[in-house]
């Protein structure tokens, strides 16, 4: 569909236009760890340099509470700190355990509504579509008052368990998947006696191994990014997701003489595991939103 | 970004023919219920029961630490005659409207160029790599480049325009510099979408267009937009239904100001909920916003529908 292979202007507009579009996207991250790396009372003296000002490591030092109070301070820090590794513990339960469950809750749902012949099939599944339609927005406060009640506030079987069992999304999704899976094997392997929940585990699962790893991925990201849910339900830090805590160091930050390197440190060390992701899965993560906007 | 498709009612695959006899239909059914039984439980639990409870809870007064207390339409009285409440739909409105027309523009703009240009999978990884991240990042870079004092942003515009601005510090730029933030890390997303759209177009009827002498912005106008309808129609409804709902990035940015300036409806409903403990008015406004949602999605694909043809 190339117009023509010589450059014409238009060509080189267009060029110039898709440069400046990464520029613009990939600029602030660059900002962030040139200003991580950077000293907070040198960088008011240059703000516009392009590369870190007075270079130190101390910004993450700080972010992660390896920094006395003094050092802290000597470098403009607010002695204020992140305890990572707790943070990012509790984001890796909260973001593991509601994609594993959920997808393979949403897996066996989707193989029961795609491959079982039973009573009510599509009665049942047009009503469980119809959560597609009520926003997030409106199930949230009701949802706290329940987790409320249940005792479960700060606690990650209340972050995890609204998310864990059902999504409507997912189940719909994997569903039209299997519809097209060719039957052929399976009734090969029901004429050797094996038994549809058989049929399940050894043949239907790893055939859907494609879609499921889309969903994991979507989840994942989704649930690591999340940040209204951990807000309502969680006040503790022995829970609280990273993203969240992010948040929650960013106010307690001073106003006054913000310690930016601090939080940009912060703010990095918060993105990386998204950015690990990426660049192992990146071409997965392209090719799968394209997949899903199709569908 | 996941959340809340509208739902395609009844595929057409749903009806299989039935196989004969080797499976069967009694044996099934124990297993599949068995199967269905977690999301079923989900359903019911964290779906059904708390839409029926908070549409219940809208009618109420209900400050959590004792039981609700039914007030009939005292909530919705209220939410008519509520400053606060059309002041904040109305800037959500406003933050909508900038960030559907300048997003999905800009989206489908940078698709329709790489589609021309390049199929290149590592450019549209970069354009995506702000979707990765989320809210609360993208909203701490950016209020650190349109920081007054020492942000990049300002000390550029200083240099153009000779001095900086407020972004989140002056009532009339807090919803642009909010929208903007949304564009940047939701642009990759729509324009990925896009792409992927355009790639379902056969060749064959560019090629067709040129041989009749069109021009690309012909083939783009007449073209391209007809056939990408359905896409952009769902592109769309997301960033509606998505921005709708903004919350991080008001939350780490401005928190609502100034002086409300960026209240969004979600940000006000948080507030009402969590700072006054109002539940009952919170659901109320919930309610609200649902049913705004619901009318917004209908309207958009009653659009698509209206006119079905072009491709299939």
């Amino acid at each position: 569909m190339r117009t023509a292979n010589r450059p014409s202007v238009g060509r080189i507009v267009a060029w110039v236009y898709i440069a400046a579009v990464i520029v613009v996207t990939l600029f602030p991250f660059y900002w962030i760890v040139r200003t991580s790396l950077s000293n907070n009372y040198a960088l008011a003296t240059n703000p516009s340099s392009l590369l870190p000002v007075g270079f130190t490591f101390g910004a993450f030092k700080r972010a992660l509470g390896l920094a006395t109070t003094a050092q802290a301070q000597a470098q403009g820090g607010s002695g204020a700190s992140l305890d990572v590794a707790l943070f990012l513990r509790n984001s890796v339960i909260y973001a593991t355990v509601l994609t594993a469950c959920v997808v393979f809750c949403s897996a066996t749902a989707a193989y029961a509504f795609a491959r079982l012949r039973w009573r009510g099939r599509e009665a049942m599944f047009s009503i469980l579509l119809t959560a597609l339609m009520v926003p997030t927005i409106f199930t949230l406060l009701p949802n706290f008052v329940l987790i409320k009640d249940l005792g479960l506030t700060n606690t990650f079987a209340g972050m995890i368990l609204p998310g864990a069992l059902f999504s409507a999304f997912n189940i719909f999704f994997l569903r039209q998947f299997m519809l097209n899976l060719s039957t052929e094997i399976e009734e090969a392997a029901t004429i050797d006696g094996a038994g549809p929940l058989r049929v399940f585990y050894r043949i239907v699962l790893p055939m859907s191994a494609a879609p499921i790893a889309t969903l994991a991925l979507l989840t994942f990201i989704n649930t690591w990014n999340d940040y209204f849910w951990p807000l309502l339900v969680t006040s503790d830090d022995s829970v609280r997701p990273l993203t969240l805590a992010l948040a929650v160091f960013k106010q307690s930050s001073p106003q006054t003489a913000t310690d930016w390197p601090g939080l940009m440190a912060a703010t990095l060390i918060a993105a990386l595991p998204m950015l690990l992701l990426f660049i192992v899965f990146g071409r997965r993560i392209v090719n799968s939103i394209g997949f899903t906007g199709i569908k | 970004m996941v959340a809340t498709v509208p739902a395609p009612v009844r595929p057409a695959t749903t009806a299989r023919s039935p196989k004969r006899g080797r499976r069967s239909r009694r044996g099934e059914a124990p297993l599949a219920w068995l199967l269905i039984s977690p999301a079923i439980l989900g359903f019911a639990v964290f779906y059904a029961y708390p839409t029926i409870r908070g549409l219940y809870l809208s009618f109420t007064d209900f400050h959590v630490l004792s039981p609700p207390v039914w007030v009939g339409l005292a909530n919705f009285r209220e939410l008519l005659s509520d400053d606060v409440f059309w002041h904040s739909l109305w800037v959500t409105a406003y933050f909508v409207g900038l960030s559907v027309v300048f997003g999905i523009l800009i989206s489908l703009v940078t698709a329709v160029i790489m589609h021309r240009l390049t199929s290149s999978r590592v450019i549209r990884g970069v354009i995506l790599l702000p979707f990765l991240i989320s809210g609360v990042v993208a909203a701490m870079t950016w209020s650190w480049m349109m920081d007054p004092e020492l942000g990049i942003l300002n000390e550029l515009l200083t240099k153009l325009i000779g001095h900086p601005l407020l972004f989140f510090g002056d009532s009339s730029l807090a919803i642009p510099s909010l929208a903007a933030i949304s564009v940047w890390k939701s642009m990759g997303y729509n324009a990925v979408l896009i792409f992927a759209g355009l790639q379902t177009i056969p060749g064959t009827i560019y090629e067709a267009g040129r041989m009749d002498g069109a021009s690309e912005i012909q083939m783009f106008r007449s073209l391209t937009v007809p056939l990408l309808r359905n896409i952009l129609v769902m592109v769309v409804i997301l960033t509606v239904i998505g921005s709708f709902q903004v919350f991080d990035i008001v939350q780490v940015t401005t928190k609502g100001g100034p002086a409300n300036a960026s209240l969004v409806l979600q940000m006000y409903i948080y507030n009402k909920a969590f700072t006054q403990f109002d539940f009952g008015y919170a659901a109320t406004m919930s309610l609200a916003l649902f049913v705004m949602l619901i009318g917004i999605t209908f309207a958009q694909l009653k659009m698509t529908r209206a006119n079905e043809s072009d491709l299939n």
